[in-house]
């Protein structure tokens, strides 16, 4: 289900394009830091290096990317969740942009997860913004995040039942039958 | 460059007067009463321009600590978009925020141009750029005087109120709308400079620099303001990166992070300009770096109306721009491509796209999955506000009432962009 692009691989930094030999370069050094195990589905969608890992390393992974000295991914840019309800057994996903100023690096890191089991630790000891982040992500998606001091509802009522971003809860009505969807919306 | 270079040795008279002042301040309060009283500062206070609600505990007239709640405005855009085409997902962008509508439109138009791989033509380009900096100039301009006006300088308000008229009535000739413009359309604009708007905008780019400079002569050296916002609300540069700071108040604490420079889009990469960045990222500092940002954006500006290259305002991409409303009466072609871009049936290739632009308080960034439908599979908008408010309690703690108020009010947190 996840968009794939041109995979990134070392051979293809022969192109020559910077963007691409910094991503290679980016690569290169997540694989030393953490293993070629450690990421699947490496692509590079519109040029932003992106990579899929597993909630038990995302983690470490993050905390290492903020303190390793020589990519210095240090700021949190956003953090989102997302929900692809036919994917079974990782219906529920997190979706993180980090960014390196002095480097100019931009790293995009995904992680899956079923929606049975949606608990996933949390950022906010490593940036301060993952809290409200976290939160949204929890209000919406019911994302638990493991650690975090104060998950509760962030823009919806507390009082809430659902999480009403997920794709189970369509824009409109599913009862309705004087409006059909055959030709237009999703 | 260092907005308060010339202003060395300023900041450390003001402390001590401080620290004088809780000298003689604390002892007497501590004593008068340990009981802490709870306040409901707002939703809808008049002195927090905006519907947040922050419960303080205080001491006397010291915050001991802050809870702020939000979503009151909360209108679900990110579920929105995903039932919405491209276009019609624009008017949701500008209601974010409405100090600068035309920034969150002409990203989200870049978003999907860059997701669709449209290149716009320079000309569309520079226009853009010309707009994105006016509706900088505006955002910064309202608060900034609002800065002035909780510190009691109402007069400040209105000099510079009526330049935001005049950058209105430009975005009037441009697009026909003043607050939620919609002026950009997916590979450009939606029509030319007119020679009114440019007459328009030559006019006021001659005027205004006298009512800026006034503006900035009674605020920038101003002894009762100086009281009021020098080193209150401080954030180091580390707090800052931490919180996720971007923009203005990012560079006040002495980053010197700005898109426009790091990734440029839109032709910025043509324009000198210089980034200004403050040293203590007190609210002060957000002031200065604020004003400062008001001349960059005045010689972008000028350089990009000087350099107006020719040629079309719109890329040849019929597929996805939307035809000018006259050619829709006559043309047979651009009325069947009008019916299918305006019907949604864009087909968009599968894909995920992230594209960020300056806004006003920060980053604005747009996260787009497409799976290939008429609508975005997901969208999730990087508020600069929502991440960054949420900081706000640990810069008001240990100030007083008022200090707050201020400190509030220099972030520059706008109601829609916290909540979207």
């Amino acid at each position: 289900m996840t968009p794939q692009d041109s995979a990134a691989t070392p051979e293809a930094a022969v192109a020559e394009d910077p963007i691409k030999v910094q991503n290679a370069r980016l690569l290169a050094r997540l694989h030393t830091l953490f293993g070629e195990d450690a990421f699947t589905d490496v692509s590079e969608p519109y040029g932003l290096l992106t990579a899929t890992t597993t909630r038990e390393r995302i983690h470490g992974i993050i905390a290492g990317l903020q303190q390793d000295e020589e990519i210095a991914l240090h700021f949190l840019t956003t953090m989102c969740g997302i929900n692809y309800p036919e994917n079974v057994g990782q219906e529920l996903g997190m979706i993180y942009h980090l960014h390196s100023f002095t480097q100019n690096i931009r790293l995009r890191l995904k992680i899956f997860f079923p929606v049975a089991d949606p608990v996933v630790p949390t950022l906010s000891d490593i940036y301060l913004t993952a809290n409200w982040m976290e939160r949204e992500a929890y209000d919406f998606y019911g994302v638990i995040f493991t650690g975090h001091p104060n998950l509760m509802r962030i823009l919806n009522v507390e009082d809430m039942d659902y999480f009403p971003m997920r794709k189970e809860y369509p824009l409109e009505d599913g009862t309705r039958e004087d409006k059909t969807d055959l030709f237009f919306g999703r | 460059m260092a907005v308060n270079d010339t202003l060395e040795g300023t900041h450390h008279i003001i402390e001590e007067a401080r620290e004088q002042q809780d000298k003689i301040l604390l002892p007497l309060h501590n004593d008068f009463n340990q009981e802490l009283t709870t306040l409901n500062l707002g939703p809808t206070h008049p002195a927090t321009h905006g519907i947040f609600q922050n419960i303080l505990q205080m001491d006397g007239e010291r915050i001991v600590s802050g809870v702020p709640t939000i979503g009151y405005i909360h209108r679900a855009f990110e579920k929105i978009a995903e039932r919405r085409p491209f276009y019609q997902i624009t008017t949701l962008t500008d209601r974010m925020n409405y100090c600068s509508s035309p920034i969150n439109n002409l990203g989200w138009h870049m978003t999907v141009e860059k997701m669709l791989g449209v290149t716009v033509p320079k000309r569309a380009q520079y226009m853009r750029v010309i707009m994105m900096e006016l509706a900088r100039i505006s955002d910064h301009l309202i608060c900034n005087s609002i800065l002035g006006v909780d510190t009691g300088a109402f007069t400040g308000f209105l000099y510079v109120f009526q330049e935001r008229e005049k950058i209105y009535e430009i975005y009037e000739e441009v697009c026909g709308a003043r607050l939620t413009t919609n002026m950009g359309r997916v590979g450009g604009m939606e029509r030319d400079f007119t020679p009114v708007a440019i007459e328009k905008l030559r006019a006021w780019l001659k005027s205004f620099p006298t009512v800026m400079k006034e503006f900035e002569s009674m605020f920038n050296r101003n002894r009762i303001f100086m009281d009021r916002v020098v080193n209150v609300g401080p954030i180091s540069a580390e707090k800052a990166l931490s919180y996720g700071f971007t923009g203005p108040n990012l560079r006040a604490a002495g980053v010197d992070y700005d898109v426009r420079v790091m990734n440029p889009y839109s032709s910025y990469e043509d324009f000198e300009f210089d980034v200004p960045v403050g040293t203590n990222g007190d609210t002060y500092d957000r002031f200065m770096v604020r004003n400062e940002e008001i001349w960059q954006s005045l010689r972008i500006i000028n350089q990009a109306l000087d350099k107006l290259p020719e040629g079309p305002y719109h890329a040849d991409a019929p597929h996805y721009y939307l035809p000018p409303k006259q050619e829709v009466y006559k043309n047979m072609e651009a009325l069947i491509y009008h019916f299918k871009i305006v019907m949604g049936e864009i087909d968009a290739p599968v894909g995920e796209v992230y594209h960020s632009v300056e806004g006003g308080n920060g980053e604005l960034g747009f996260y787009l999955v497409s799976d290939g439908g008429r609508t975005p599979y997901r969208l999730h908008f990087r508020r600069p506000c929502f991440i960054y408010y949420q900081a706000y309690p640990e810069m008001a703690v240990g100030t007083t009432l008022s200090d707050a108020i201020v400190i509030l009010s220099s972030m520059n947190v706008i109601a829609g962009e916290l909540d979207a």
